[in-house]
């Protein structure tokens, strides 16, 4: 296992605070920008000596760009799964980049709220992460890190399409922005079809999280822009920050009121249940832990819990998953061994608090 | 082409999903009706996937055979195996595939056919005030269907400088 990692999976990252705007019902807003080299085919077709050429030449201008005060430039073919599984935990890389073969790299700063997956399905992916929605510091950043590294690379741009490509749901802007959502009390009040609703008026995907295995874990939602063509990037961020997320926001936090004024036991016997479940549970999975985290974490933000503090419970999210408590524990650990570990883990952290 | 479905590997795919862990990273997956339901799937109903997006590519209209058969010279994919993999072998295809992709991408693009917004610096393309024009109207019809007059009347005189030459 890789130094530097072992340390990154003690930290939680800059998104996962817990904080900005929002933030009890946004977890993050995400950023992704897909660039391609001029002069180089896509890496469908390109040979193992222009993906390195088409890597080092990106390395390079990171290096001059020098955006970062400190960055760690990690080659994500030499990780063995468990370091690759991390990255993806922490979503610094996808899974198609941590599951791909040739030469591919990751570069992230020290707070990981950019990384630069090179070599994925474009050439470079660049990506912003913000703990709540924090749109336009986002952009700002990225946008910023998209023009320095363009002062020493040729992106492949054309006059009509705008950047290319590999895939072409993705050509025109290339931009990608995601709000991942936390929904409990919509889901328990059974309202989630209005936030589908919301989302496809604005013909913006709306998508469950998945855990370990199939099984949806239903209080988490991603939102994410599919049209890249013929939009700019201020209309689709317009779209986000002055249409869907509020309307999103309001239907959650209408829901949250209304089960505090009609179903206060209901609710409370809810987050006190699943504090009780991760403060005494002596073997638990990933998706259990998940859904008593996302009813303690309501909780918190509906003032009826008050043990316990948000940043431990946003970490818990985090290190509750495989590689995270498989890299804590410094020790690789079976589907069962992972379910003891993670109940410990738990109760530890519960009950310093 | 079709899918047979991923679970059972039996019946044909209706169902073509963008599984997304909650890394935020995505898998896709395609699924009879049975294992769907099975899968408890049918209960988000409604998001159009990034996976639909590229099954309207790949299962979209025939084109004609002679498209079929077109290769790009430069990287020598043919426009049938785009169809099957829903990726391009370099940015030269978007130019020799131009007439049977242009269709395909207003389709999954919402009637979306030029590109609108930010440019290299480097190929010195003067930023166009369309995009903001475009998008100051649409403030406007929010700010009269409000019935924002004050916002409306500011919206107005903005439009009116940016459409100046
Ligand atoms: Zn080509």
């Amino acid at each position: 296992m890789s130094a530097p990692l072992d340390a990154v999976a003690r930290r939680a990252g800059e998104w996962l605070r817990g904080e900005g705007p929002l933030h009890e019902i946004v977890i993050s807003t995400r950023i992704r920008l897909a660039r391609n080299i001029r002069g180089y085919s896509f890496l469908l077709r390109a040979t193992a000596e222009a993906r390195a050429e088409i890597a080092d030449a990106i390395c390079a201008a990171i290096r001059k760009a020098a955006m970062f005060d400190k960055y760690v430039n990690v080659d994500v073919g030499e990780l063995d799964e468990l370091d690759r599984r991390l990255l993806v935990e922490r979503q610094l890389i996808s899974r198609q980049h941590a599951e791909g073969s040739g030469a591919r790299r990751v570069v992230f700063d020290h707070t990981e709220a950019a990384s630069l997956m090179i070599n994925e399905e474009d050439h470079l992916r660049l990506q912003v992460m913000r703990s709540g929605l924090q749109l336009d510091d986002a952009w700002k950043q990225i946008d910023a890190i998209d023009d320095a590294l363009e002062a020493h690379l040729e992106y492949a741009f054309h006059a009509q399409y705008g950047y290319l490509t590999a895939c072409p749901t993705n050509v025109g802007t290339g931009v990608r922005v995601s709000v991942m959502l936390h929904l409990p009390a919509l889901r328990l009040t059974g309202e989630l079809e209005r936030v589908v609703h919301a989302a496809k008026d604005m013909k913006l995907a709306i998508r469950g999280l998945y855990g370990e295995g199939t099984e949806a874990l239903g209080d988490f939602f991603q939102v994410s822009n599919q049209i890249t063509l013929g939009r700019s990037e201020a209309d689709i961020l317009d779209d986000f920050r002055d249409r869907v997320i509020p309307r999103i926001v309001e239907y959650e936090r209408v829901a949250r009121d209304a089960l505090i004024r009609e179903r206060l036991h209901a609710l409370d016997d809810r987050i006190h249940r699943a504090m009780g479940l991760l403060r005494s549970a002596r073997v638990i999975s990933s998706n259990e832990a998940l859904q008593c985290l996302s009813h303690v974490r309501m909780g918190l933000h509906v003032g009826r819990l008050h043990s316990v503090d948000l940043r431990t419970v946003n970490e818990l999210f985090l290190q509750t998953q495989p590689a995270h408590l498989q890299k804590l524990q410094g020790e690789r650990l079976s589907g069962e061994q992972r379910s003891v570990a993670r109940a410990d883990l738990i109760r530890a952290r519960l009950s310093h608090n | 082409m079709a899918w047979l479905c991923s679970r059972c590997n039996k019946v044909q795919a209706t169902f073509h999903l963008t599984d997304i862990a909650r890394s935020g990273e995505k898998t896709e997956r395609h699924l009879c009706e049975r294992c769907a339901a099975e899968e408890g799937l049918h209960a988000i109903e409604g998001p159009i996937s990034m996976a639909e997006a590229i099954e309207k590519f790949v299962i979209g209209p025939k084109a004609a055979a002679p498209l079929q058969n077109l290769v790009c010279e430069q990287c020598g994919i043919s426009y049938r195996e785009f169809r099957n993999q829903g990726l391009l072998g370099c940015p030269n295809d978007y130019d020799v595939f131009r007439e049977v992709l242009a269709p395909l991408l207003e389709r999954a693009h919402d009637g979306g056919t030029h590109h609108v917004g930010k440019t290299p610096k480097s190929l010195g393309i003067p930023r166009t005030t369309q995009q903001d024009v475009r998008r100051l109207k649409r403030l406007l019809a929010e700010a009269v269907a409000a019935e924002d007059y004050e916002r409306a009347a500011e919206l107005r005189d903005r439009i009116r400088k940016a459409e100046q030459p």
